[in-house]
């Protein structure tokens, strides 16, 4: 390996920092959508480092964090049913439900077991037949292919024991809500990453057009961020909106075509609510009907949940931008990662949490 | 949530999707790994993986790249604070 790299280079680094703060006449405001990227934005001290020239907002981009508290209701009541396992990703089990998170439920006697790969549910359901298994499928358009297959792969086997709650959800539609929402302040995109590996950023031409916002698909290294600010500037600068791709590394035009084919033929895209953000057209996906035996909403019913208090937690300020996290008045006093009051401060990829963990103070 | 793990194509061992899987190498680890999005992989391939399917090829450079940033994560080292600042 080498010891020098230059998506790290400290000279490279501070040369496109120079650069952006040469290039920009006055402060923009630009979003990434994509936890990942808000962590290496803040651990790399890239926002202290362009403070005054670019405000960065943090988006939606973690997909446990927009979940829906009756999604996560829905999987805890099935978890406590006799003979039920409800499997999912590590990353689901400290989200907070209505009254409850997984964790908690399954501390009270509810089986909950966790999983790296949704396949490993399907095997858990192969090789016990006398239990029901529930898999409980979030995340983003990285996440598709691998739930697709795994209903593909429970349909192959005959499997009567196997469903899935589908909480998937959609980036672009949630950045036309941003856009759409009254005092908008994002003028600029970083378009994540892996969701791109997927889905590839042919949609992203339209969208930059129809809101006259650049769109910069980027990595995760400290030089692909700030390549990707820097080009939102420059885009900015001269008055174009356009979409580009600063990882081509990884990503392609059309994405990954195969894994397209195989999300398509498993899913059909619908209106979802998002935590925090509400309804969004388009922003989620659904079983389509010939996969219906293995849908756990059309499967068994959902128990009507005892309505409470709502949170005080200002996830959707948060998450559209409105505010940032060190604004929120709970932020570091009543809410602490320890003791969070909401979802993005409970997963590892909530801004809320990033900011906890990498020492910014309370405005 | 979104993260993916590079590794080495190892062996092909089913190609028929949904269940076409081969070893993957990470870090000196093999695991099983679904190959259904990425039919066209050959063995010495470096593929990303997410949720136990491969998400992509990459080159060889980049997957060094992703092993280290996932390394360092823990670390929290900002390049702008590093030795060799001004
Ligand atoms: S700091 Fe806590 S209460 Fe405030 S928005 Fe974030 S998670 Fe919600």
């Amino acid at each position: 390996m080498k010891y020098v790299d230059e998506y790290r280079n400290p000279q490279i680094c501070r040369r496109l920092v120079a650069e952006i703060r040469a290039s920009a006449s006055r402060c923009y405001t630009i979003m990434e959508v994509c936890g990942g990227q808000t962590h290496g934005l803040l651990m790399h001290g890239i926002d202290q480092e362009l403070d005054g020239v670019i405000e960065l907002l943090h988006g939606p981009g973690c997909p446990v964090c927009v979940t829906p508290a009756e999604d996560i209701d829905f999987a805890i009541s099935l978890c406590q049913r006799e003979r039920f396992t409800v499997v999912t990703f590590g990353d689901m089990l400290r989200v907070p439900g209505t009254t409850l998170s997984l964790r908690e439920a399954r501390a009270r006697g509810g089986d909950v077991r966790l999983v790296y790969s949704p396949l490993d549910a399907v095997q858990l359901a192969k090789s016990d037949p006398s239990r029901e298994f529930v898999f409980f499928a979030v995340g983003f358009e990285t996440t598709t292919p691998a739930t697709a297959l795994a209903v593909q792969q429970a349909a192959s086997l005959g499997l009567e024991n196997f469903s899935m709650i589908v909480a998937h959800v959609r980036v672009q539609p949630a950045m036309e809500a941003i856009m759409d929402a009254d005092a908008c302040r994002v003028e600029a995109f970083l378009a994540a990453g892996h969701v791109c590996t997927v889905n590839g950023y042919a949609s992203y031409d339209r969208f930059a057009e129809r809101y006259r916002v650049p769109v910069v698909v980027t990595g995760f290294e400290p030089v692909d961020l700030l390549g990707g600010i820097l080009s939102c500037v420059l885009q900015l600068e001269q008055g174009v909106a356009k979409v580009e791709n600063r990882y081509e590394r990884s990503v392609h035009h059309a994405g990954n075509i195969e894994a397209l084919r195989v999300v398509d033929e498993t899913y059909a895209i619908c209106d979802q609510p998002w935590r925090g953000l509400g309804k969004i057209p388009n922003g989620g996906l659904r079983l389509r009907d010939h996969w219906r035996q293995f849908d756990a909403a059309q499967k068994f019913s959902r128990v009507a949940m005892p309505i409470v208090e709502p949170t005080p937690c200002r996830s959707g300020d948060v998450l559209t931008g409105r505010i940032r996290p060190t604004e929120c008045e709970y932020f570091g006093r009543e809410c602490t990662q320890d003791t969070p009051l909401g979802a993005p401060m409970v997963s590892s990829e909530g801004a809320c949490a990033a900011y906890a963990r990498h020492a910014r103070q309370r405005v | 949530m979104c993260l993916a793990v590079p590794g080495q194509l190892v062996e092909w061992i089913e190609r028929e999707s949904p269940f076409a899987e081969g070893v993957v190498e990470f870090a000196g680890v093999r695991r099983r790994t679904n190959l259904a999005c990425v039919p066209e992989a050959v063995v010495g391939d470096f593929v990303l993986v997410h949720a136990g399917v491969a998400i992509s090829r990459i080159d060889a450079d980049e997957a060094q790249r992703i092993l280290r940033t996932l390394e360092e994560i823990e670390f929290d080292q900002p390049p702008f604070k590093s030795e060799d600042s001004l």
